[in-house]
């Protein structure tokens, strides 16, 4: 535990000692804010919740989760830094968790900086903050799946721009399995496959939570998705340690 | 025995890049790890302190073996890798406390540790530069500081000399000489002077195979300690 959080500190200060964190909080801000503002019209809509903003976080995070995890790993590879770490008296769980943690951590910053708009809507109205809370909830759980899937490809390359792509790629898939306009196209397919495909769906189990229901279900996929990816993440880099 | 390496073997794919060596490195003693470039040297390392897996035969250290009891091994341990890798964005002060964090060296004791260290390998004046901003010689003293930290029974460094100058040179030699009594040390090299100036002994490595083992002195006196190298090396191994 102590060497989880040894190694966490580390990658978080990482973030911060370069324009890489706050190049990517202006980003996140000016997107999730500009987009609620003006493409879903927060005002105009003149209703008092946050529908207008949590509905594009699925999209923000399809390009900006894989910009924080694509160096995770692939630039330890690169820079050698791997042979020590795994050279130090850690275990390779601790090592995974740890930069794991760090990245969920710096979503979360990112999430808690979004609260003026929170402020906003209670200024202006009196929206249900049982069902905003949930919603960030929901959120944060879902930047994790992002983050672990971005996580193992990153551990397989040590290219940034490949496991920028790729995660994005993967990411896409996960968001889209659930779109109606997808799910459609696939109506071919036998029903087992479909349900097993919409059950994947980061959208309809953010969704679900956003109602403001924090189902037990929802929770456990985003976290179970979390857990298999951290998992694979230790196997891929046990296995492909030198190259 | 300090180091004991036991009959390790590497495979990559169908190339055999370690076969079989084994030695053993005891406190006091300073083995020089020679070979040409792509002989085994740095695999043999790797496997050493725990960071490839070998395909058979393992190493202890300090009676603790590498594959069954790692944490227990590395703790043993310090390492320089090849290239003194260390985190680009971080300062030598940071980066060191790093470290000291995760070897678990009491909070109160790492201030003063830090500044031992950082005297001896001499990077007072750029603690506070970010480590990609060094040069070659103070990144490679970094990692020297990084590796001697915690004050290690065994100490295995991956060409520690290479790319620095000659008076950095010189400064390294001093400070592993001044390690040497109370430590088992694994350097490797391709400079052969280097073996005279430092090792108490010298091992030959090519192809994967240990084709010499024996003291600096029984290299020399076959001859320059360049011929020798290569008569043992470009395959005549009956010259060892």
């Amino acid at each position: 535990m102590r060497n989880i959080v040894s190694i966490a500190k580390r990658e978080l200060g990482g973030y911060f000692s370069t324009p890489v964190a706050y190049v990517f909080l202006i980003v996140y801000l000016l997107l999730a804010n500009g987009l609620t503002l003006f493409i879903t019209r927060f005002y105009e809509r003149e209703q008092a919740d946050l529908l207008a903003f949590f509905t594009w976080h699925p999209w923000v995070y399809l390009f900006l989760v894989p910009a924080v995890t694509m160096r995770l790993w692939a630039e330890e590879r690169r820079q050698g830094t791997i042979e020590l770490l795994f050279t130090l008296p850690i275990t390779l769980a601790e090592s995974v968790v740890g930069k794991f943690l760090a990245a969920w951590a710096f979503t979360g910053i990112a999430l808690l900086l979004t609260i003026p708009i929170w402020i906003t809507v209670n200024v202006l109205g009196k929206p249900d903050n049982g069902v905003i809370l949930s919603s960030y909830v929901g959120s944060f759980l879902m930047a994790g799946a992002y983050l672990a899937i971005g996580s193992v490809v990153s551990s397989s390359t040590k290219n940034q721009v490949i496991a920028f792509v790729v995660s994005a790629v993967l990411c896409l898939v996960f968001v889209l399995a659930g779109l109606p306009g997808v799910m459609d196209v696939l109506d071919w397919m036998p029903n087992v496959v479909l349900e097993t495909l919409r059950s994947f769906s980061f959208l309809a189990h953010f969704e679900s939570i956003q109602t403001g229901v924090i189902d037990l279900r929802d929770i456990t996929f985003f976290l179970s998705l979390i857990a298999t990816c951290l998992v694979v993440n230790a196997i891929v880099l046990d296995m492909k340690k030198a190259s | 025995m300090m180091l004991q390496i036991q009959n390790l073997t590497k495979d990559f794919g169908s190339l055999r890049a370690v076969d079989g060596v084994s030695f053993s490195v005891d406190k006091g003693e300073v083995l020089g790890f020679l070979g040409p470039n792509g002989a085994g040297k740095s695999t043999t390392m790797k496997m050493a302190t725990g960071f490839l897996s070998p395909t058979s035969g393992t190493a202890s250290i300090c009676g603790h073996d590498i594959l069954n009891a790692p944490l227990a091994a590395k703790r043993c341990i310090g390492y320089l890798p090849e290239g003194a890798p260390a985190y680009p964005d971080m300062t030598p002060e940071s980066f060191l406390h790093f470290i000291a964090d995760i070897r678990g060296i009491a909070r109160g004791d790492r201030d003063a540790l830090i500044a031992e260290v950082v005297r001896k390998v001499h990077i007072e004046h750029v603690m506070h530069q970010r480590i990609e901003t060094l040069s070659k010689g103070y990144k490679r003293r970094v990692g020297l500081a990084q590796a001697i930290l915690h004050d290690p029974q065994v100490l295995v460094m991956d060409e520690p000399t290479d790319g620095l100058d000659p008076n950095q040179k010189h400064e390294v030699r001093k400070l592993i000489r001044s390690m040497a009594k109370e430590k088992a040390i694994v350097l490797s090299t391709h400079i052969l002077e280097e073996v005279e100036a430092v090792c108490t002994r010298a091992i030959i490595i090519a192809r994967g195979r240990v084709l010499f083992d024996g003291t600096p002195e029984q290299l020399t006196s076959q001859g320059p300690i360049d011929e020798v190298f290569r008569r043992i090396t470009t395959g005549d191994r009956t010259a060892a």
